[in-house]
């Protein structure tokens, strides 16, 4: 009847277990560890390159490649725990994902932990803190494509007004937080599942004017740092001491590489620290100043093998479920280098978002490598399902 | 079945709506690529050029190296002006967590006025980059650094930096004559050349300082330094040293500089040396002085204004700019320009009744003695200081030959090489009276010229260098404050120079010399009392400067007039007479009578430079001054 009626129902399904005979004589290892050997060694050159480029962006510093590279460690062992859990087991857990991390999201915005003024963190005394917003980066598309997977594609009004409402919690509030730039990345991995899932080109048009008349209301409800990111975006130059000066110098430090770069640990800009978090978010700048037009292209081009390679094996999911997830997971992912290299080269206001897996970071690398984990157990787990 | 049917067609379908949006997907992949793409190239090969400059520009900076400013020396070596390292404090914002806490905490400890936090902020807002420091405040005490480093870790971004500054170890004696330098101002600013004052903080603003700025600044250097984005410098790319400024060699000789402070005793005035032959002042006074310090690290409101309030005008140089009537000092001047026209000649002799009257006028002129001195030639009329002589001279001459023969001896002119702000005086004529006041010239004032009143006014430094002129049997010397520039001496001639002025006779000139020697040595010299126990042959020539005029027939009389409104005394010598070494011009405001008070200076000056006397009279009174 209703559709929060399928909903609560699909939370009972139980998938039927799969035999565990069925396994065809073409199964090479690589399906029996369930990794898929392309991506993983794009993915393993991306993370060799970004070490290489950290340890020039650091001022040469070991200690943080070293850190980097346990982080990258820890975040390849979580990529690989995923694999090997089926998609039917992830369906199954999705709406508890989701249900949990929206309740640690509301304990956030009781009692979270204030740094660097937003609300963002949960600490759990003596063992941990860390940013439930960064869980629903996973969550959300989970959740989503488990529900549209067992709902009747394209999905109708009733099914959208359900994804809507699970949109629509978890952003308003990492949004609160304040974190705008995660709320949105959150948004985006949503709207990939409804989009991927057929949503038709007519609500697809309907939405991108209702967006764009909103912007005026979303521009008014901003904190003023926000606003000011904004406006600095469209004219650097008007500020240059201040909130200007960091996309002055991440375009200059890139300008200045010109074709072939200034060589490793020669970018004058980087070294000398002109670069504001040159380690972090403005890595690119580094890349970009050292290699040169030729680096900055070879790394580009690696993105898009690994979105290629991503698409292929979304393409060949078995089900709904598999295919929303996976597609919605490696589009974010692009989205999320879009977003990093535009904002470095003066095409997007600065938002804090990392170049993936380059970045000096643990959280997002491990929750890349989950996704990446998620991608592979798709790809590596669909002979397992009846015919 | 049909429902499995239904399912199978379904997943097909959902899977074709998959295959396509996510083909869209990737073509928009590719499209948002290529943009990011675009953006690089546009970046890094057209823009290359603009960003590479920028680059560079953010790496290497330029920094100036100020030059060292020249030393000045007295003519015996004696140094006047140095340069001394001090500590000034400066801040740096981006490393200042709260600056207003920060400032806070400065002005308890250091007790900062309100002007300077004032003036840093302003300086603060000029500052071109990132971390660059701000002067906060100049010349700290020994105390202050010992609370700074005490404080330190209260304070990030807070630093003392070294710093040469100009000091002056006899400040209060030689201000007018060095000048001082200060703070380059905003107006300086524009003129100066920004290349070569790019690290330096002071210019010369009075006195020597300013009139030699260029050869004491030197030439600027520069360095290529890489910075890192806090300004740090990490190594030097190459450089330019710079030229230090020339060391400066007065003719000043501070002894006698010093004993003509000592000699004035307080009383405002000025006293001039200079030594004919060769033009060099030896002493330039005008009292009072300053500190010229106070100046060099920016003087404060409070100061400042007392300074320029104070009734004795201590920042005027009365040397260089006091007007003064010359008063009777013009006679001997008025004596050869007679001759020179021809009329008179030394015998000639009037019968002085003790006043002149013009013909078919019935104004008495008064001689100063009111019984006359009756019979009088030229040499008694300037030994007795005769007004009646002179008023009689005076009208035959005509103020147009007056003023001619007085430009030649520099009055209405600047007459030195190198003092700065020096003033004309105004030497009147007709023509000047005429554009001045749109009126005809009067045969009256002549005669009030002719006994150095009326609208006549001059400087101490040109009675001085009349007096040397005059002394030098009219060949001209031009007046100058430099010794040496560097290695380089100045030379006696000087481009410039005014023309020698030539006599028909020159025993003239021994004819005026007997009666300036008499005004010392004769019986009835007026400066006869400060002539005793002479050891070489002195001339001179009193004078009395009316500051009130008098009314017909009015008696003066010195104690009923205000201390302001008494007479400026004057007085010009030179001596040995046969052999010229010290031209001298005194003058005392308000002394009152001149003979009795300049002349004594003089003989004391004149005895300190020839005999090399250092038992100074004034010694005793002025003792507390030096301290």
């Amino acid at each position: 009847m209703t559709a929060l009626g399928d909903l609560t129902r699909s939370l009972r399904a139980r998938p039927v277990r799969p035999p565990q005979s069925g396994m065809s004589r073409r199964e090479s290892l690589w399906m029996r560890v369930h990794l898929d050997p392309w991506l993983l060694l794009l993915l393993l050159v991306l993370m060799g390159a970004g070490l290489v480029v950290l340890y020039s962006a650091s001022g040469q510093s070991m200690i943080v490649v070293e850190a980097q590279a346990m982080r990258l460690g820890v975040a390849l062992v979580v990529m690989f725990v995923l694999a090997q859990l089926s998609p039917v087991t992830l369906m199954r857990w999705a709406p508890l994902a989701y249900g949990g991390t929206l309740l640690m999201l509301i304990a956030v915005e009781v009692m979270g932990d204030v740094g660097m003024g937003a609300k963002r963190w949960l600490i759990i005394p003596g063992v941990m803190r860390f940013q439930p917003s960064e869980l629903m980066k996973l969550a959300m598309p989970m959740m989503l494509a488990a529900y549209l997977g067992r709902r009747q594609l394209p999905p109708r009004l009733p099914d959208l007004l359900v994804c809507a409402l699970i949109l629509a919690l978890p952003v308003v509030l990492i949004a609160r937080q304040p974190d705008l730039g995660t709320s949105l990345l959150v948004a985006t991995a949503a709207v990939f599942v409804v989009l991927l899932a057929g949503l038709s080109w007519r609500f697809i048009a309907f939405f991108s004017v209702l967006i764009a008349s909103a912007l005026p209301l979303l521009w008014m409800n901003m904190h003023d740092y926000q606003r000011q990111r904004v406006l600095t975006f469209l004219n650097p130059e008007s500020d240059p001491l201040g909130a200007g000066w960091n996309i002055i110098q991440s375009t200059t430090a890139i300008g200045s590489g010109g074709l072939f770069g200034k060589g490793w640990l020669e970018g004058t800009q980087s070294q000398l620290e002109f670069l504001p978090e040159r380690h972090t978010d403005f890595i690119v700048a580094v890349l970009g100043e050292e290699f040169g037009l030729v680096g900055m292209l070879l790394v580009l081009c690696l993105y898009l093998l690994i979105v290629a390679r991503g698409l292929w094996l979304s393409n060949g999911a078995q089900d709904s479920f598999g295919r929303l997830l996976a597609g919605s997971i490696i589009l974010t992912f692009f989205i999320y280098v879009f977003v990093n290299v535009g904002m470095v080269s003066g095409i997007l206001p600065v938002v804090g978002v990392p170049l993936p897996l380059v970045s000096f970071g643990g959280t997002s690398s491990v929750t890349l490598m989950a996704g990446f984990g998620i991608l592979m157990s798709i790809h590596s787990h669909r002979r397992l399902l009846p015919r | 079945m049909r429902k499995h049917r239904q399912a199978l067609k379904n997943a097909r379908q959902e899977m074709h709506t998959f295959r396509v949006r996510s083909l869209v997907a990737a073509c928009l992949v590719v499209l948002l690529t290529g943009a990011l793409m675009a953006r690089l190239v546009y970046l890094q090969v057209v823009q290359h050029d603009v960003y590479i400059t920028r680059s560079e520009n953010n790496r290497v900076r330029v920094e100036p190296l100020p030059p060292t400013r020249g030393l000045i020396y007295d003519r015996n070596g004696e140094l006047l002006a140095e340069n001394r390292p001090t500590y000034n404090l400066t801040l740096v914002r981006e490393r200042v967590d709260d600056i207003d806490a920060s400032l806070e905490l400065l002005i308890d400890l250091l007790d900062l006025p309100d002007a300077e936090i004032e003036a840093f902020r302003e300086r603060s807002r000029q500052r071109q980059r990132p971390f660059q420091p701000a002067l906060l405040m100049s010349d700290l005490s020994e105390e202050q650094i010992a609370k700074l480093a005490v404080n330190r870790y209260r304070l990030p971004g807070v630093e003392v930096e070294a710093q040469l500054l100009r000091y002056y170890p006899d400040a209060e004696i030689m201000s007018h004559a060095l000048g001082f330098v200060g703070r380059i101002n905003a107006q300086e600013l524009k003129q100066l050349d920004p290349g070569n004052y790019a690290g330096t903080h002071f210019v010369g603003k009075t006195g020597v300082e300013r009139y030699y700025e260029d050869e004491l600044h030197g030439q600027a250097g520069l360095r290529k330094v890489e910075t890192n984005a806090r300004g740090r410098v990490l190594r030097e790319l190459g450089r330019t040293d710079p030229v230090p400024g020339k060391n400066l060699t007065l003719t000043i000789d501070k002894d006698l500089q010093s004993l003509a402070v000592d000699l004035m005793d307080g009383r405002r005035g000025s006293i001039v040396a200079i030594a004919p032959k060769t033009g060099e002042i030896l002493a330039m006074v005008s009292t009072p002085g300053f500190d010229s310090n106070q100046f060099v690290t920016g003087i404060d409101v409070a100061s400042y204004r007392a300074l320029q309030n104070d009734i004795d005008l201590p920042l005027f140089n009365r040397a260089a700019r006091g007007h003064y009537p010359a008063g009777s000092t013009i006679k001997p001047f008025m004596a050869l320009s007679g001759l020179v026209e021809g009329e008179i000649t030394p015998s000639d002799t009037i019968y002085d009744p003790g006043y002149y009257q013009l013909p078919n006028d019935s104004r008495r002129y008064r001689n100063w003695l009111r019984w006359g001195h009756g019979k009088v030639d030229m040499e008694r009329a300037i030994t007795v200081s005769n007004n009646t002589y002179f008023y009689s001279l005076a009208h035959e001459l005509g103020i147009d030959a007056i003023s001619e023969h007085m430009h030649q001896f520099g009055f209405g002119e600047h007459v030195t090489q190198d003092v700065y702000g020096e003033s004309t005086g105004l030497m009147p004529s007709r023509e000047w009276k005429r554009e001045r006041f749109n009126q005809p010239w009067y045969p009256g004032e002549t005669l009030s010229v002719g006994i150095g009143q009326g609208y006549l006014q001059v400087t101490p430094l040109q009675l001085a260098t009349a007096t040397a002129v005059l002394a030098n049997r009219g060949h001209w010397v031009k007046p100058r404050l430099a010794k040496s520039i560097g290695d380089e001496e100045v030379p006696v001639d000087l481009p410039g120079t005014k023309d020698d002025i030539t006599i028909a006779k020159a025993e003239w000139w021994d004819d005026i010399y007997a009666g300036m020697e008499n005004v010392l040595s004769g019986r009835e010299g007026t400066a006869r009392r400060a002539g005793e126990g002479l050891e070489y042959r002195m001339g001179g020539k009193s004078g009395t400067a009316q500051v009130f005029s008098l009314g017909q027939d009015e008696k003066y009389n010195a104690d009923e007039l205000a201390e302001r409104l008494r007479d400026h005394a004057l007085f010009i010598a030179f001596a040995p007479v046969d052999d010229p070494q010290i031209a001298i011009s005194v003058v005392i405001e308000n002394a009152g009578g001149g003979s009795s008070h300049a002349s004594y200076l003089a003989r004391d000056m004149a005895d300190a430079w020839l005999l090399g006397n250092d038992d100074k009279d004034a010694d005793d009174d002025t003792q507390g001054d030096d301290g």
